[in-house]
């Protein structure tokens, strides 16, 4: 897959000394939908920022379709639609205006018809001509992706695009997002929502106190730390595990009702089957089974835990 | 360049300035008109004329002075203040413009409605009393360099600002005192010779003594001097400007 960002060594000290980002080094590749995962405060829109020249780089350099940022700011920044985590706007001028103010602003000419299918692509084609501040949350939310979208950038950034936004807005957002990577567009999204960077990214890369520090295959990430669990409510409580089972990794819950087996899904054996039946044999008897898979949200807590 | 965008925030920045059109147009003729009843019908009754001009006629330059300054000052750094404040310049940063292209389009939008309220000004009068351009081109030339220069200096401070007071301050304590006591209504030469010295320390008295000369050929100090004054405080203006944009000085973290 070819590489379309190409960040390198990049840190950022703010003028109040804090360090924000630490030696980032991070691949983008061509048409994926990246997702930055990482706690409040971890570097991620400081790090989307600075790839888009809102912030200065301490140290480091950014590479965009081969081009570097500061030097070649113009060729980078065309390519860059940027749609930010706080709800900027205008408050007086029309949806319409801001939004073809923004496609000249990137120095693409006059272009009625594309203005036009993205604000219906995003539902705001009725509220056209009204001022922003007439606006809801999260059509203010739908417009500064329009605005983003207005010169039709190869790749787009959304801080936080669901932050504070409703279900059905998210699911619109989502396709959204899926209809553009499958225009060739790519996305690069930052989201404390586990379940959303699930839902859409190829890759993750996990960014904790100004450092990244694990990107993989979405898919991938989930096999390497996703362990799954096999509850077994039991018929009488145990007070402790019975010796005969000790070979196993199990723990007692809920005052002893519950037996967790903790095994890993991807190994040919689980070991399932053999526990049951040295369970029939001390004779612990269970009345439900429950399994669960690890979410990326334990695996996340996992790894911020580990660094910290 | 990136004709594009230039347009888009002059004209971003126009239709601010049509959406406060009754401000912006009707202040100032009610508040020039103002002046014209108090100080050439009170004042100017007693007296009667200055270097041979009638005192209504002769503070005509003074008062387009007083708003071209004012104005290009508060209406540039509230240009670029206001996006500062509400965020929404993270769009402008993020975009393919250059500084220069930035301040070309603000500081011209700024500009622009300088030159329309003075023009504005200038016909007003015309309905209070006799008026006489005797260096039309030189007239424009005044208008239109002082226009730009001082919307750079709003410019300026519109960057500067980090509040609304700060952004009220320098044309409230600095520019509107200046045009008061740079000769708008009244000649250098009726002041004792302590304050004659004093006031050439004011920079607008060579901006309205080299206006007034394009109207009616009398000026405090010499037409040459005046241009000069105004060359310095443009070439520093850029200067700052440049300064600003090669350290992202209170733009970019
Ligand atoms: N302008 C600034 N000056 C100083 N520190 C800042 C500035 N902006 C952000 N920070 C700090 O940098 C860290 C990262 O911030 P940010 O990139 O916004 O995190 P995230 O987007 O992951 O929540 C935070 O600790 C924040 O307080
Ligand atoms: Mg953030």
């Amino acid at each position: 897959m070819q590489t379309i960002i190409s960040i390198s060594k990049l840190s950022k000290t703010y003028s109040s000394g804090f360090q924000a980002l630490k030696n980032v080094n991070l691949e983008i590749r061509r048409g994926e939908i990246f997702a930055l995962l990482g706690p409040n405060g971890a570097g991620k829109t400081t790090l989307i920022g600075t790839v888009c020249g809102i912030i200065r780089p301490t140290d480091g350099t950014v590479n965009i379709d081969g081009h570097d940022i500061i030097a070649d700011y113009r060729a980078t920044r065309s390519l860059v639609g940027l749609v930010p985590q706080e709800l900027t706007t205008d408050a007086f001028e029309s949806v319409w205006n801001t939004v073809s103010f923004s496609r000249g602003l990137f120095g693409k000419a006059p272009n009625p018809a594309h203005i036009e299918k993205v604000l219906k692509d995003l539902s705001l084609w009725n509220k056209k001509d009204n001022k922003i501040m007439t606006l809801s949350g999260g059509m203010k939310r739908r417009l500064l992706i329009a605005k983003a979208l207005s010169h039709e950038p190869k790749i787009l950034f959304l801080d936080e695009p669901t932050a504070g936004v409703d279900v059905e807005l998210r699911r619109d957002m989502w396709n959204l997002v899926r209809v553009l990577r499958a225009s060739g567009v790519t996305i690069i999204l930052t989201t404390h929502y586990i379940d959303e960077a699930e839902e859409m990214a190829d890759r993750i890369g996990v960014i904790n106190k100004g450092e990244i520090i694990v990107v993989e295959e979405k898919i991938e990430l989930m096999r390497k730390l996703g362990k799954k669990q096999l509850t077994l409510h039991l018929q009488d409580s145990l007070g402790r595990i019975p010796d005969a089972l000790a070979n196993y990794q199990l723990e007692l819950a809920n005052q002893g009702t519950d037996l967790i087996y903790t095994y890993d899904a991807q190994r040919e054996k689980t070991g399932i089957e053999p526990l049951l039946q040295d369970l029939t044999k001390v004779g612990v008897k269970f009345k439900d089974l429950q399994t669960k898979q690890s979410s990326l949200e334990d695996i996340f807590v996992s790894l911020v835990r580990n660094v910290s | 360049m990136n004709i594009h965008a230039i347009r888009a925030i002059y004209k971003f920045e126009m239709s601010r300035t049509g959406r406060t059109l009754m401000q912006s147009i009707v202040s100032p003729v009610i508040s020039t008109s103002l002046y014209f009843i108090v100080f050439g019908s009170a004042i100017g009754s007693r007296i009667a004329e200055v270097d041979g001009i009638g005192y209504g006629a002769f503070i005509v330059p003074g008062l387009i002075m007083l708003t071209l300054l004012t104005q290009s000052v508060s209406n540039a750094s509230f240009g670029i203040y206001f996006p500062k404040f509400t965020g929404t310049i993270y769009e402008l940063l993020s975009a393919p413009v250059s500084y220069f292209e930035i301040v070309v389009s603000y500081v011209g939008a700024a500009a622009t409605k300088s030159i329309i309220l003075g023009t504005i000004i200038l016909i007003t009068s015309a309905f209070f009393v006799p008026l006489r351009i005797a260096h039309p081109l030189w007239m424009l030339f005044f208008l239109v360099l002082t226009s730009f220069t001082f919307s750079l200096l709003g410019f300026i401070i519109g960057v500067w600002a980090d509040g609304f007071e700060k952004l009220q301050f320098v044309p409230l304590l600095i520019i509107t005192p200046l045009t008061f006591l740079g000769g708008s209504f009244y000649s250098i030469n009726m002041l004792p010779p302590f304050w004659q010295t004093v006031s050439l320390f004011n920079p607008v008295v060579y901006l309205i003594s080299g206006f007034r000369w394009s109207f009616y050929e009398i000026a405090d100090v010499n037409l040459g001097v005046s241009l000069l004054m105004i060359a310095i405080f443009l070439g520093v203006s850029l200067a700052v400007v440049a300064w600003i944009f090669k350290t992202g000085y209170r733009i970019k973290n």
